[in-house]
């Protein structure tokens, strides 16, 4: 069975005036459905780039990046939006939630491009938010909600459309501890269910929570560690137990 | 994303900025309101002038006397009367596209009625006047053959005179005195309503030409045959320049004038002045279409400032929708729906204010209120027009944006 995602000899360089900056250099990497991996290093480490690529926000310079077996580095900026709204699930640090909106129309938000009918949307956008433990706060706006919530709804919304795959991007990275374990658990939660999840984080207490941890510097992988995550909500529970 | 959707994104976006939507729209609502202000407005005084126009007769000629010039002083016009009874009876024999030549003099006097007084305007002329000018007697008869011949002591009064000197009484058979000379009133005038002028043109009192120089207008003009005007109505289907210049000629020959002397008359022509004015009112709405014109190009012009600062503001937002599978093209249309929104509503409220303001000025000018549905349909699509011209550069430019860049936009 072929790799979810699959990348050979990938390079993204930039060019920043006369200086060409090497952001990723020949990554060949593989990475299975349903795992949950970890990809960490410093900044300038070439982790964020990285995930920009597979996420097909950005294009390689050179290299091939496939996605379920389809090539992406050749295709359009369109065909690009398209798999990105439909097999990938993007999670910020800072949530990037649509002020403007509710919980529920921010997670209506990727059904809206993907042309689904209001009511379709409406069903699974309460679904989602029901995945995260969220329906309560469907009405609400993003500034109503505390930081944890906020994040639930952004997993809902990259939920939503039964993504490949969840790209997380420091998703713990602006909440406190506790907060960030909830998060945590969830991602678990879902992984278990058959997600896909790959989290880009500098924070060792986050990766404790992978099954895979990838550390990159200076664009190059460095190592590539399998291990027994601990498990989030059982973390949580003793935290708790504590207080 | 349906358009539909489309649409309640942008009015939300619109709406988050309220009182910046509001002052955006502020151009396109003036310029459409001027737009819309002014063609209601000159529609209506235009259609006034024209109604006007058709009250004096489109086909009349006036013939006055002109310029003199006596051992090389130019007296002024009217100073003395180079006109006849004979030249417009020349006039209405020898020209055979004129229909009347109708003799006129003009004076002014005080009229007395039992207890009160009118001080108005007295025409003299002949039956053939009434003619000329398609003004029906509305009461009573027109002047006999006889009264007119031998100047019978008769008058026909304006619907304002006789109103100001009879009120509701039927004036028939009453006695008026013009100049301490009694008439009998034979009967009461159609009404005219104001000149183009703005004269009323009710307000006069008709006697025969005969009796107007024996006995009203003083002795000096007794002695002579001269009049003050010659009405000339030209035949239905003739062209009044030809007939105009077929009576130039004629006169010339008549006052015996050298080739190189200059006209002793002046010929006008109510459709040219009515031409005149429908010019200087073509020049008036030109000026303003300008005015209207640039007042959309610098409304145009803010919704594209506008809508290229919204850009920069929602840097992070366009990258979050790409990011979750927005196409460039659903970046642009929804800041090209944006703009459209915000320049359609300003077109929309301008519309209803210059079909407000042109109600209130039209009321306070007691003109006629004139609209044209076109000009509506066509300022409200007009403006919809600015909105895709100056909404297309910042929406292209908003689906240009690299997601990555937006994505990390503060």
């Amino acid at each position: 069975m072929q790799p979810l995602i699959q990348t050979e000899s990938l390079t993204r360089t930039y060019r920043m005036g006369t200086e060409t900056v090497r952001a990723l250099v020949d990554v060949a990497l593989s990475i299975e459905a349903g795992e949950c991996v970890a990809v960490m290093g410093p900044s300038g480490s070439g982790k964020s780039t990285f995930m920009n690529l597979i996420g097909c926000l950005d294009r390689p310079t050179s290299g091939s990046y496939r996605l379920e077996g389809v090539e992406t580095s050749t295709l359009s900026a369109n065909e690009l939006a398209r798999i990105r709204n439909r097999r990938i699930g993007f999670v910020f640090q800072q949530f990037n939630l649509l002020q403007r909106s509710t919980a529920l129309g921010n997670v209506e938000l990727p059904m809206l491009y993907a042309g689904l009918p209001p009511r379709v949307r409406h069903e699974k956008a309460l679904v989602a938010l029901e995945r995260v433990g969220l329906t309560q706060r469907k009405g609400h706006l993003p500034l109503e909600l505390s930081g944890g919530q906020q994040q639930r709804v952004a997993i809902a919304r990259a939920l939503v459309n039964d993504p490949a795959v969840l790209l997380a991007d420091e998703p713990t990275g602006a909440l406190d501890s506790v907060t960030s374990l909830e998060i945590m658990a969830l991602f678990q939660a879902l992984n278990r269910q058959g997600a896909t999840v790959v989290l880009v984080t500098h924070e060792e207490e986050v990766a404790r929570y992978a099954g895979r941890v990838i550390r990159f510097r200076d664009g190059r992988v460095l190592s590539d560690v399998r291990q027994s995550p601990r498990d989030a909500a059982a973390d949580l529970a003793d935290q708790q137990k504590a207080a | 994303m349906t358009f539909l959707d489309a649409i309640f994104a942008s009015l939300s976006a619109l709406r988050a900025n309220a009182l910046r939507s509001i002052l955006t729209m502020l151009g396109i609502v003036i310029g459409v309101a001027a737009v819309v202000a002014m063609t209601a407005v000159g529609g209506g005084a235009r259609e006034q002038v024209n109604q006007q126009i058709k009250s004096l007769g489109a086909n009349l000629i006036q013939i006055v006397p002109g310029n003199v010039t006596s051992s090389g002083v130019r007296m002024g016009s009217g100073q003395s009367s180079m006109l006849t009874d004979d030249d417009a009876r020349a006039v209405v024999t020898e020209v055979p596209s004129v229909q009347v030549a109708a003799p006129v003099v003009r004076g002014a006097a005080q009229i007395v009625a039992g207890g009160t007084n009118w001080s108005t305007g007295i025409l003299g002329v002949m039956s053939d006047f009434f003619e000329a000018r398609d003004w029906p007697i509305d009461q009573g008869r027109d002047f006999t053959t006889d009264e007119s011949q031998r100047g019978g002591q008769v008058a026909l009064l304006g619907q304002t005179v006789a109103r100001q000197l009879f009120g509701e009484i039927d004036p028939i058979g009453e006695q008026i005195r013009i100049r301490n000379v009694p008439f009998e009133v034979i009967g009461v005038m159609g009404r005219k309503g104001q000149t183009v002028f703005g004269s009323d043109q009710d307000d006069v009192v008709f006697v025969p030409l005969q009796t107007a120089r024996q006995r009203v207008l003083g002795a000096n003009r007794a002695k002579n045959r001269s009049v003050n005007q010659i009405t000339v109505k030209v035949r239905d289907g003739e062209v009044l320049s030809v007939a105009e210049s077929e009576i130039r000629a004629l006169l010339r020959q008549r006052h015996r004038l050298r080739e190189d002397a200059e006209d002793d008359f002046q010929i006008r022509n109510l459709a040219e002045i009515s031409a005149t004015r429908e010019q200087s009112a073509r020049t008036l709405a030109m000026l303003l279409a300008a005015v209207a014109g640039v007042s959309l190009v610098v409304g145009g012009i803010g919704i594209m400032n506008i809508m290229l600062v919204s850009v920069t503001e929602r840097t992070r937002e366009i990258g979050v929708r790409m990011a979750v599978g927005a196409r460039p093209v659903d970046v642009l249309g929804q800041f090209l729906i944006e703009a459209v929104t915000l320049a359609l509503i300003g077109g929309i409220l301008g519309v209803i204010l210059g079909l407000s303001a042109a109600r209130i000025i039209a009321g306070a000018a007691g003109w006629p209120m004139l609209i044209d549905p076109n000009i509506v349909v066509i300022a409200v699509v007009f403006s919809g027009l600015v909105g895709i011209a100056s909404g297309l550069y910042p929406a292209i430019r908003a689906s240009r944006l690299d997601p990555v860049t937006a994505l990390r936009a503060g």
